[in-house]
Order: C-alpha cells, then sequence, then structure tokens
C-alpha cells in the first residue's frame, strides 16, 4: 500500500514538474541564445536551421514563422530602457537611429500578436514613412490619442509589444553589442 | 521520512525527464502552428496569397502588416519544385520553412542579384538523383535541398508606404511555383541514353 502511494507521488509530481516547466519555458521563452541590446531582444538563431529546442517549442507554440536568417532580423521590445512595462495609455518615445539595413519595420503588437484596431488602421511605420531630423535621427511618439510627427496610436490597451524587424541588414548571428547594431532608445515620457 | 524525501527527489528527477521529452516533442504535437494553420488555407504546390493582416484576422500572430505575403504549401514526394517570384520595386524575399517551421532557407532579391528570383526545391535524395552533367547547366540555377519532404515558402513582397501595397501584391500574383513536370525527366532520360 504504501509502496504504491509513494510511486503515485513520484509520478505525479514528475508530471506536474515536468509539463509545467515545459509550459512555462514555451510560452515566456528562455534567455538561450538570445541577443539583447537595451530594451530590444532578438534570437538570431531561430531564423536558422541550428534553432535550440526551447525556440521550436515556443514557435510551435505560438503559431508564428520566424524570420528566415537571409531575410532579416526582428527584435521585440515590451518594457522601456527603464525596465518598465510598455503600457498604452501613456506616452511613450521610441528615438534614435537603426543598425543598417535595406529596410526596418516598427510595428505595434498586443502580448500575443494581435495588430491591435484603431481609425487610422495604423499598425506601424517602414523605414521610408518617417519623418526624420536633419541629422538622420527619428522620434516615434506610441500614445493612444494623436502627436504631432510619427505618432503610432496603441488604442489604450494596457501591455503592448513593439517588434522592429530589419530586412536585408548585415546584424545576426555574430552581433553582440551596441556598437554593432545602434538600437533606438524606448523612454516613458508621461503617464496619466 | 527518508523514504519521502528520496520520492520527492525521484519525482522531480523523472520530472525533468518528463520536461526535456515534451520539449524536443511539442513542435511534432503541436496543433496551432503556423502549418497546421495555413493547411486549410492554403493549395498543395500552388502559391496562395495571404489576406492582409489586421486586428480581427490574422493567419498568424507577429505578422508584418507592411508586406504581401503569399504562401506556397509544397510537398515533394511527386517530384522537385519549380519556384519562380518576379522582384518587386521595394524589397522581396523567399523564405523557406520545415513542416515543423525550421527556418532553413532565406534569400532576398539583392542576394538573388536578378529580376527574378529562380529556385528549384527538392530532397536531398533526388538532389543526388540529378545527373552529374546537369550540375553545369545548373549554374544559373538555385537548388535548394529541403530537409523535409513537406513544407512551406513564403513570398514577401514590402510595400514601404501603405499606397504601395497593390503593386507589391501584383508582384506576388505573377510568382509561381509547380512541379516540374515535362523538364526532368526528360533530361534525366538523355544522359543515360548517351553512355
Amino acid at each position: 500500500m504504501r509502496l504504491i502511494f509513494i510511486t503515485l507521488l513520484a509520478l505525479v509530481l514528475a508530471t506536474v514538474v515536468g509539463l509545467g516547466s515545459t509550459y512555462l519555458t514555451a510560452t515566456r521563452g528562455t534567455d538561450l541564445g538570445t541577443l539583447t541590446i537595451g530594451a530590444w531582444t532578438a534570437r538570431p538563431k531561430s531564423g536558422t536551421a541550428d534553432v535550440d529546442p526551447y525556440s521550436r517549442a515556443s514557435i510551435a507554440r505560438s503559431g508564428e514563422l520566424p524570420i528566415g536568417t537571409g531575410d532579416g532580423i526582428a527584435f521585440s521590445a515590451t518594457s522601456d530602457d527603464k525596465r518598465k512595462p510598455l503600457d498604452g495609455r501613456c506616452d511613450v518615445v521610441v528615438s534614435g537611429v537603426t543598425p543598417a539595413a535595406r529596410f526596418w519595420t516598427l510595428t505595434l503588437f498586443d502580448r500575443k500578436g494581435h495588430l491591435v484596431a484603431n481609425s487610422l488602421k495604423r499598425y506601424g511605420f517602414t523605414s521610408q514613412e518617417i519623418i526624420r531630423g536633419s541629422d538622420g535621427t527619428f522620434e516615434i511618439r506610441v500614445a493612444s490619442r494623436s502627436r504631432a510627427g510619427n505618432w503610432l496610436p496603441t488604442g489604450g490597451i494596457e501591455r503592448y509589444a513593439l517588434m522592429l524587424r530589419l530586412y536585408d541588414t548585415p546584424v545576426g548571428v555574430a552581433t553582440r553589442t551596441q556598437r554593432d547594431a545602434p538600437m533606438p532608445s524606448i523612454s516613458t515620457v508621461n503617464c496619466p | 521520512m527518508i523514504r519521502l524525501l528520496f520520492t520527492i527527489i525521484a519525482g522531480v528527477l523523472l520530472g525533468g525527464v518528463v520536461h526535456l521529452v515534451s520539449v524536443l516533442a511539442l513542435p511534432r504535437i503541436a496543433s496551432q502552428d503556423a502549418y497546421s494553420r495555413l493547411t486549410p488555407m492554403t493549395k498543395k504546390n500552388a502559391v496562395t496569397a495571404l489576406p492582409l493582416a489586421d486586428p480581427e484576422n490574422a493567419p498568424m500572430p507577429f505578422m508584418d502588416p507592411a508586406f504581401a505575403i503569399a504562401i506556397c504549401r509544397y510537398d515533394l514526394a511527386d517530384g522537385p519544385l519549380k519556384l519562380t517570384v518576379p522582384v518587386s520595386q521595394a524589397y522581396t524575399s523567399v523564405s523557406f520553412y520545415t513542416r515543423n517551421e525550421v527556418a532553413y532557407y532565406a534569400i532576398n532579391d539583392r542576394s538573388a542579384g536578378r529580376k527574378v528570383i529562380e529556385l528549384d526545391l527538392m530532397t536531398e535524395a533526388q538532389h543526388n538523383a540529378l545527373p552529374e552533367d546537369e550540375e553545369i547547366t545548373a549554374a544559373d540555377r538555385l537548388i535548394i535541398d529541403s530537409p523535409t519532404e513537406t513544407g512551406l515558402i513564403v513570398l514577401k513582397a514590402l510595400a514601404p508606404e501603405p499606397g504601395l501595397m497593390p503593386q507589391a501584391q501584383a508582384s506576388l500574383v505573377a510568382s509561381s511555383c509547380s512541379m516540374q513536370t515535362d523538364a526532368p525527366p526528360v533530361k534525366a532520360g538523355a544522359p543515360s541514353g548517351k553512355r
């Protein structure tokens, strides 16, 4: 009787620990092979054939297609430079320069990867649409109410993610630091 | 007491094994992965344009709304595939994914270096079965080896401004992805006849 109980306990524990940790790593992701520059994180290996098993699991779970290395690289940010989560009710400024790339796009998604509805039907910017300063830098204001200049509407949702995708770029598996890839800064300027 | 401690340790260790096995198995058993999502809305061995990503309906999460996207869902069981994609004005790329969403190859218009991206897709076995002297004429044909028999080819054309989207979509409509029907059997027969 005691032996059966103990075996059952061990098996239940194994299932809970095993599947629980798999669920956590597949939904939240791991730090395996990530490239972090400022608030931005990328997984350069996800676009190659030697992608790690944890990334494969989270890709299969979410249903996305990772961007191939010969195509480009995707950086995502869910918090600003001070680690404050991006809040759609605040004004967030994305400013500076981007790494060398033929094109880039900046897109706003909710945490599950859906676009956020707004009356302008503006879900992001491409590098050609952006209004720049005379020195080539840009400033995008991510806010729920309309702003002058490059305004990216949030629809007032609480948590969102920004995704900066560089196309035809030297940034990739060999990139390590801010010097190789100068990413724009993200700062929350005004919060009600 | 010691026995209970032993049970917990054994349970956690076994849990580690369960974790590793389930992580490795997840790509195979996932039912909501990109391939499964795209299967009902795409044709086999043909190019299908995807609707533009918008908040209400997007076939996949994290799709880039600045791109016109078309999918060729391939099955190489009956022979190699020929892919032709005319280059759009701004930026065009072709990415190859296995059945389990491993991006094994991607090329953009600049690395292709011409007005039309032309590729042959085949399995490794089919590549090895190619006649040796055919490879010389292959200088202008790029041959891609697919690790799996089925998979996805994603064709993307960028619309740098929303107004350019129709052009980007038009360039993808002109692309094709089809079985190499007549050419290879004839070529494969010719060299053996000479020898």
